[in-house]
């Protein structure tokens, strides 16, 4: 198959997974239990790396803005740099990067190998649908944990840039909170958690998607885990910009006018 | 085996008695709805791009029938069973299930059907991460039935692979043949009256493989289960279509071997070469054929 074609192809094998996964909700069987259990799964199990992940970024972005600021004399502006950019375009990406790392491999993973020991097809077998028990729990857990972890990593993040401000360059806590609040618009903080909503449903449905069509036994379980965090994380940067696009003139729109 | 009787009557006659459908054949082997084969194949076709697995098979399964598939490594024989439950689709041709055609049916469809079917996977295809009580009990979780009869359930088919012993192990701590035999109590739930068997002794000893084959039988003759049986290994054949499950006095289970003046008509052989069927028949023919493939395929050489 030509690189092309196997794109569109993969494009709607991806579209109909997320349908079915979806169109699966409305009837019963229900698996709330295993939407649950991967809740606490992909949102309590990742939130340590998370908050590690913004607390240092924030941290180092102080420390990297901080000396030009002062060169202009504005490094009373700090916080609002620090919350500014991890709110609207730190948090979420390196959340999804971090999730589609540690969640996205699981997942592909998990599926590649129940798909070569036949497992997927003994549930078949057995009367359940495997989009319904297996993708749409996965799919809707990080839909629904992913812009938490971006807040918790946002907030987090904030709290590291302050710690930095202060120890390594004596600003005030005050001075640098105020900046933050000042600094930030309720448009930031809803484009912020809108882009992680739909970057949960590109690793969900990739890493699926990839997990499901393994092929060629072990070694296939390794390939297809490798793509899926190659595949959704370059997806994920590139959603991102047009995203970023997007939301500006939607959100942003309404503060010009 | 008094199904032995009906199933000698050809096809014709039994499919005139359909329309009848009188109730003065009483006895449940004469029900109108035994005529209809269990499963049936029509001129199935399937290719995966240039490679052509099935290249028009048509075979019929009658109700109690147990068909044995015989055939090298990477003959069709698996597809042909993943075929039956519509885990692939076949590209040209007709699946008939029960006289339901389900060739086109969607995965929700399917899932009716399947309800009265049970596999027995290569490996077992157990869930890693799940108890052995709890994949037993799968079919009957998924349908919210009270915890009470599940265990019932689990326990008296846990019973009939003998196997009460595990009951609380994982999958993993068990050894090839207990987890082909947990696989035959977990497609057991339900009493499905179709079960297939996808070389379900493949790499296991030779007791364990008779223990495997000892259950087909009994699901055969005293369950009356529809049954297909991928196979290559020929001591298979020779237990299943040698030998017979009966009751005796006490009401124990014994097995009986056919013998010289008895032709046990529940069992066929398919046998499939490069996706054709070469053969059909009983074992008897088979041993008698001349065709060179199948001649080295029961001798080795």
């Amino acid at each position: 198959m030509n690189p092309l074609k196997k794109f569109i192809y993969e494009l709607q094998e991806i579209t109909f997974l997320i349908f079915y996964a979806f169109s699966g909700l409305f009837s019963k069987p229900r698996y709330l239990s295993e939407s649950v259990k991967q809740m606490d799964l992909i949102g309590v199990g990742s939130l340590p790396i998370i908050i590690l992940t913004g607390f240092f970024t924030g941290g180092v972005l102080t420390l990297q803005s901080y000396p030009t600021l002062e060169y202009y004399g504005g490094q009373s502006q700090t916080g609002q740099l620090v919350a500014f950019t991890l709110i609207r375009e730190l948090g979420p990406v390196l959340s999804a990067l971090m999730v589609s790392g540690r969640i996205g491999s699981a997942i592909s993973a998990e599926l590649g190998s129940m798909v070569v020991s036949q497992q997927i097809d003994a549930m078949r077998a057995l009367g359940t649908d495997p989009y319904k028990k297996l993708v749409a729990p996965r799919i809707i857990a990080l839909i629904l944990m992913l812009p938490l972890l971006t807040v918790a990593a946002d907030v987090f993040g904030i709290l590291g840039g302050g710690v930095v401000a202060n120890n390594l360059f004596g600003l005030d806590y005050n001075v640098f909170l105020t900046s933050v609040r000042n600094g930030i618009t309720v448009e930031d903080i809803i484009g912020g958690v809108i882009k992680p909503l739909a970057f949960g449903l590109i690793i969900g449905s990739i890493s699926c998607y990839k997990g499901l069509s393994t092929t060629g036994g072990t070694v296939g379980v390794g390939r297809s885990t490798t793509n899926a965090v190659v595949l959704s994380s370059i997806v994920v940067i590139i959603i991102d910009f047009f995203l970023s696009r997007g939301l500006q003139h939607i959100l942003d729109a309404q503060t010009i006018s | 085996m008094l199904s032995s009787e009906e199933k000698k009557i050809e096809n014709e006659e039994v499919e005139e008695k359909t329309e009848r459908q009188s109730p003065e054949f009483g006895h449940s082997f004469f029900r109108a709805d035994r005529a209809v084969p269990a499963i049936e194949f029509k001129d199935v076709r399937l290719a995966f791009d240039e490679k052509v697995i099935l290249d028009g098979v048509s075979f019929k399964v009658r109700k109690g029938e147990t068909k044995i598939i015989l055939g090298r490594s990477g003959s069709g024989k698996s597809t042909t069973i993943r075929l039956t439950l519509g885990l692939l689709k076949p590209d040209d041709g007709e699946v008939l299930i029960n006289g339901e055609d389900i060739t086109y049916f969607s995965e929700s469809q399917m899932m009716k059907v399947r309800e009265n079917m049970g596999m027995v996977f290569q490996e077992g295809a157990l869930f890693d991460s799940l108890s052995v009580y709890d994949n037993v009990a799968y079919r009957l979780h998924e349908k919210d039935v009270e915890e009470e009869l599940v265990r019932e359930e689990v326990e008296r088919m846990l019973q009939f692979v003998d196997l009460e012993e595990a009951i609380d192990k994982m999958p993993s701590e068990l050894s090839g043949g207990m987890r082909r035999r947990v696989g035959i109590a977990r497609a057991l739930v339900g009493e499905p009256n179709i079960v297939l068997f996808d070389e379900p002794t493949a790499g296991l000893d030779p007791p364990t493989a008779r223990t495997i084959c000892e259950l087909a039988i009994k699901l055969r003759d005293i369950q009356d289960v529809s049954s297909i049986f991928v196979t290559h290994e020929m001591k298979n054949l020779d237990y299943l279509a040698q030998e017979y499950a009966i009751h005796d006095e006490e009401g124990n289970i014994v097995f009986e071997e056919e013998g010289e003046r008895l032709c046990l008509i529940n069992t066929e052989i398919i046998m499939i070469n490069e996706g054709k069927i070469i053969f059909e028949g009983k074992e008897e023919e088979l041993r008698t054929n001349r065709d060179p493939y199948i001649q080295k395929f029961l001798n080795g050489k």
